[in-house]
């Protein structure tokens, strides 16, 4: 894999949708997102969950981003939301449609 | 079947009193194969079993393994594809919100039949091969297959399922690693898994034949890793050590009744798909519910926790990382399954171990080693 600082930032008209072969769904019994692919799985933690139902394909980078402030009440999430997507993206979790 | 390597990430919690859900299930669906890979993990008294779950049964397994939390769910066998009713059970466990992997040699798998997989709701395949050439596939698996498995893959990719192609490594192929990658490349499979044998059943009766130099797996790890250097994360690569040349065991499970879930052909619940060999009562799901085997039945309690521990294990600060190892290695090579795993170093049986390995690093005479063939003759010859 190469290394994460070599990949290019997220433009913020970028629309993000989940990589071909994963799965993400809400687990009742773990109370929690998960992210399911061929013989794995990974357990999302909360901000992970919400990032990466919003990855719809249709909504752009700034859209999401406005829509998790107003949601959980918070600012400048804009790096934070792009530097975990950078991370999904090098992971195969997330694919960017522009 | 080749032996699943499941990956949970991030590893979860350690073993503790309060029980979690069965997060990986596995359901063997028959022990009829029509291959007889010399490597299988099966019990070599496979052929005794004879009757098979129901649809039925298997339906309500999915039901209620589900609603403990069950979420990975792997079709397997024997040759899962020998079930007829194999669409039905992949519907239900659609329904119920599962990911579906089948397990498959790719015998039976034709255009009609991917195509109904694909439509009740199949996620992945994963396709076993048992060599990179049509020779030693062919030999391996005591079948004429070579050609047959590689339309399969193709048609793999065409119906859009992701592909994982497994390759169990041992000594009479691990010098073809290369040959094995570029194989997988060609075939553009999205995920590969390099296997090393795990000793258990059929491997198990063979294993001097199939354990490896350490040469050979030095070897076949460079190669690995050059490889993956050079695709990057186009394809996933995973190499399972084979744990024979560890000095310390693998975290076999997570622990038994932590995460896994095994239910055999013919209604066995197992923590482990190799454990039906352990001198332990497991719960059948044609008496019991599955909420009960899990959480309660004696089977899966035994090896819960850490009271169970003999020294070196009991004290080690490092049992709850590595849960003793291997329960079945254990019982294998000493006869106790509440022994530490012999691969540990701390293990007073380690040398059961390196002795194993140096065998392997004798001089071989033979051309075609004889070996113990997956088939119902043999089974019923040696159990």
């Amino acid at each position: 894999m190469s290394a994460t600082s070599a990949e290019p930032e997220i433009a913020a008209s970028a629309r993000p949708t989940i990589g071909r072969g994963f799965r993400l769904q809400w687990e009742p019994a773990q109370q929690t997102h998960v992210l399911l692919y061929p013989e794995g799985m990974v357990k999302l933690n909360l901000s992970a969950g919400e990032i990466m139902k919003r990855c719809d394909g249709a909504r752009t980078v700034r859209e999401i981003v406005a829509d998790l402030e107003a949601s959980f009440g918070a600012a400048d999430l804009a790096r934070d939301v792009t530097a975990f997507m950078v991370f999904a993206v090098s992971k195969n979790w997330l694919v960017i449609g522009e | 079947m080749s032996s699943p390597a499941a990956r949970v990430d991030p590893a979860p919690a350690a073993a503790s009193a309060a029980v979690g859900p069965p997060l990986w299930l596995l359901l063997e669906l028959t022990y009829r194969c029509p291959l007889h890979c010399v490597f299988c993990y099966n019990p070599t008294s496979f052929a005794q079993t004879t009757a098979e779950l129901s649809t039925d049964d298997w339906l309500r397994v999915l039901r209620e393994a589900r609603a403990l939390g069950a979420v990975q769910l792997g079709l397997s066998g024997g040759e899962p594809l020998l079930r007829d009713d194999l669409e039905v059970i992949v519907a239900q466990a659609h329904e119920l919100g599962f990911y579906i992997n089948l397990v498959t040699s790719g015998v039976g798998l034709n255009e009609p039949r991917i195509a109904a997989l694909k439509k009740a709701g199949l996620d992945h395949i994963q396709l076993s091969f048992q060599d990179s050439t049509r020779e030693m596939n062919d030999f391996l698996s005591s079948t004429k297959t070579f050609e047959l498995k590689s339309r399969v893959a193709a048609l793999i990719k065409q119906h859009g399922y992701p592909m994982v192609l497994n390759v169990v490594l041992h000594r009479l192929n691990i010098d073809h690693v290369a040959e094995i990658l570029e194989m997988a490349e060609r075939m553009h499979a999205d995920y590969v898994e390099l296997a090393n044998t795990q000793y258990y059943g059929w491997a198990w009766r063979n294993r001097d034949k199939l354990l490896p130099s350490r040469a050979q797996l030095e070897r076949a790890e460079r190669v690995t890793a050059e490889f993956r250097a050079r695709v990057g994360n186009k394809m996933r690569l995973f190499f399972v050590v084979p744990d024979y040349f560890e000095t310390r065991p693998k975290p076999c499970m997570n622990g038994l009744g932590s995460i896994f879930l095994t239910i055999t052909p013919d209604g066995t619940a197992l923590p482990c798909h190799a454990a039906k060999m352990l001198p332990l009562e497991f719960p059948n799901v044609r008496a019991a519910g599955v909420d009960w085997i899990w959480r309660d039945s004696p089977g899966f309690n035994h090896f819960r926790g850490d009271a169970w521990m003999k020294e070196p294990c009991r004290s080690c600060p490092e049992k709850s990382k590595d849960f003793g190892g291997c329960r079945c290695q254990a019982y294998l090579l000493t006869g106790d399954a509440a022994n530490a795993d012999p691969v540990c170093d701390l293990s007073p049986h380690h040398h059961l171990v390196t002795e194993a390995v140096a065998r392997a690093e004798l001089p071989r005479v033979e051309e075609k080693p004889l070996l113990f063939f997956r088939d119902a003759k043999t089974s019923r010859a040696i159990s």
